[in-house]
């Protein structure tokens, strides 16, 4: 994974959730969503430290690691436009987009629920002679939900080849870190005995290589690994903060959180022509993927509850 | 014939489909020794990577199961008390059981929940003696309450089988009944397919699990004032409604005993479906635990609240009677 991939999958990340809620404010993507704006190193560096079999679980905040996993934009799009072209064929939407064909098991929107998700599924992907991992991906907030504990205790009991990656935002939601979390992140991982290491989740080679380092640790069957990323959210906790705003964080402290773009910092990498290069790239890859959204069906009302059962009976 | 126990055919099921399909395996407390005698013998035989024991994590295992069903195996979890299912209530009905929908068809989560000993076990109080299988069936997850040895062994082979998840009630009060079975007419029982436990012509009771025992019982008590048909759904979700069509049409009076609480229950959906669909000659009645029963501890306490055979003679002489 080259300089110029990591931005390209930075920039792509930024600009489909600026185009995203655009795609909010003018009604085609209704219920709002979560935008990743301010994280995208991290979804961008794990997730190229992974290989096209290797599975991750996402979150609420999800768009930036189906990206970096490598769906195709228009489809993305076209799932939360809930169109019959999306992902899930609009049956997910934000919170829910999945695609098993490259190993995205689904964003969940319960939180701290996928890590044990994750932890199955990467426990089975053993068990079946694979030599895949699984990543999932979780807030701060998830750290206090038990149920993502227990999961750490499994993964680290069965060896499972899973890595915990925390994106620590500064808040869930609206709750500072500090208000909630006694003792540390890391702090809890490493109570199970997982190593746990905090990491700049602003720099995406950094992101890769502690990422790399954590893969090929549970890929030798020596078992889970937690990365703290410390990152900012630059946008709201979801986009109805765009009409009522909450007060819980200083617009001093937004402004010091954009200091640290993700997308400069890997953009002063690159030489000036290549970065402008790319964008024009991105921008014509987005291009083309809104208009392919926008011009793909509504499903059909009638068919509301496919899917409901994988088995074939017919219900009432 | 031999005697097959209900508990013991469940345990031939699960070690039956383990050595037939290598991608089944179960998880749960306390099964590597059988704590429940469900799982006997299955460890020495299969070893820990098919008879995994797990912590106490119900939440954690239960998501895990749901991931390594994602990842293509299909899992077995053992829950040893019945009330359990209300701390995996998230992972089950909002996690498993959403996936294939809200993934557009994706995936499958082929993962079956059994609790041996579900409902009443006698003395073990408000928490652990609850049989929530309305709830599932109120959510849409397939739920099986099998009533015999036989369909215990068949329904959780189908359970298994199935693509979707399924949960298992085996009732504490059905564990220990036992039938002459020849084993090699054992096989699965499809989902959502009643039965009918005794041919009757004058009232159609309904029962499930341990209760369809109590049904036969009162209709052999009362063969001398009426002919009674005991109609066992065997699934509570899918209802077996054609079937249970067919019986009211031959009887037309409905009585449906239920382990459940009153509102909203299994009875209440029974009730509804009569009201909707069928043509009855006097109004049916439910016979089901109070609204919002918490069993209390004390024997004579616990019977009060659970539906019995005197409160089923009592509304079936009620359908016949009333004109």
């Amino acid at each position: 994974m080259t300089t110029v991939d990591l931005y390209r999958t930075v920039r792509l990340i930024r600009r489909f959730e600026e185009r995203a809620i655009e795609f909010v404010r003018s009604g085609e993507i209704v219920g709002g969503i979560h935008p990743y704006i301010g994280q995208e190193a991290i979804a961008a560096g794990v997730c190229a430290a992974l290989r096209a079999d290797d599975l991750i679980t996402s979150t609420h905040r999800g768009h930036g690691h189906v990206l970096a996993k490598g769906v195709n934009p228009a489809r993305m799009f076209a799932e939360l436009m809930g169109r019959e072209s999306g992902l899930n064929k609009g049956r997910g939407g934000s919170m829910h987009a999945a695609d098993f064909g490259l190993g995205i098991l689904g964003a969940n929107a319960i939180v701290g629920a996928a890590g044990s998700i994750a932890t199955g599924a990467a426990w089975a992907q053993r068990r079946l002679g694979r030599s895949s991992v699984a990543v999932t991906f979780f807030g701060d907030g998830a750290v206090n939900e038990g149920m993502l504990l227990e999961a750490f205790n499994l993964a680290a009991l069965w060896r499972v080849p899973v890595l915990f990656v925390c994106e620590n935002n500064g808040y869930a939601t609206t709750m500072p870190v500090d208000s909630a979390v006694a003792g540390s992140i890391t702090g809890r991982a490493k109570a199970f005995g997982i190593p746990a290491f905090t990491i700049d989740g602003q720099d995406p080679e950094k992101v890769l290589a502690a990422t790399t380092a954590a893969v090929d640790r549970a890929r030798s069957g020596k078992g889970p690994t937690f990365l703290e990323c410390t990152t900012y959210r630059f946008d709201a906790h979801h986009t109805f903060e765009h009409r009522v705003r909450l007060s819980y964080r200083s617009d001093e402290e937004v402004s010091a959180g954009w200091s640290r773009d993700p997308v400069e910092i890997q953009g002063a990498r690159l030489a000036r022509e290549d970065r402008a290069a790319v964008d024009a790239e991105v921008e014509a890859l987005l291009d083309a993927a809104a208009s392919i959204a926008l011009g793909s069906a509504h499903p059909d009302p009638i068919a509301a509850l496919e899917y409901l059962y994988a088995s074939p009976e017919v219900f009432r | 014939m031999p005697k097959l126990s209900y508990l013991k055919a469940m345990n031939r099921a699960l070690g039956d489909e383990l050595a037939a399909d290598d991608r089944v395996f179960l998880l749960g407390e306390d099964i590597r020794v059988a704590a429940s005698n469900l799982t006997a013998g299955l460890f020495t035989r299969f070893g820990p990577d098919r008879v995994l024991d797990t912590p106490l994590s119900e939440q954690a295992f239960t998501n895990f199961a749901t991931g390594a069903a994602l990842a293509g195996l299909r899992p077995v979890i053992e829950f040893q008390i019945p009330s359990l299912l209300f701390l995996v209530f998230e992972q089950i009905a909002n996690q498993a059981h959403k996936f294939s929908l809200m993934s557009g068809g994706q995936c499958k989560v082929p993962v079956t929940y059994v609790v041996p000993g579900s409902g009443s076990r006698t003395g073990w109080a408000g928490q652990h003696s609850d049989h929530p299988y309305s709830l599932f069936a109120q959510v849409g997850v397939k739920t099986v309450v099998p009533s015999t040895p036989a369909d215990a062994y068949g329904l959780l082979l189908s359970a298994i089988r199935d693509d979707d998840p399924v949960v298992v009630f085996a009732p504490a009060g059905a564990l220990g009944f036992r039938e002459d079975v020849d084993f090699s007419t054992l096989a699965p029982v499809p989902l959502g397919v009643g039965r009918v436990a005794r041919a009757g012509t004058d009232v159609t009771v309904v029962a499930l699990g341990h209760l369809v025992q109590d049904a036969l019982a009162v209709a052999d008590e009362l063969a001398g004032e009426a002919s009674i048909e005991v109609f066992d759904p065997r699934t509570v979700y899918p209802l077996d409604v054609e079937g249970l069509a067919a019986s009211v049409a031959r009887t037309r009076r409905l009585v449906v005993i239920d382990d459940s609480n009153r509102t909203s229950g299994f009875g209440a959906e029974v009730l509804a479906v009569a009201a909707e669909r069928f043509d009855l000659v006097t109004p049916p009645r439910r016979v089901t635990r109070p609204d919002g029963a918490v069993l209390p501890f004390a024997l004579a306490l616990d019977r009060a609240v659970q539906p019995g055979r005197d409160d089923l003679v009592a509304a079936i002489r009620g359908v016949l009677e009333e004109k």
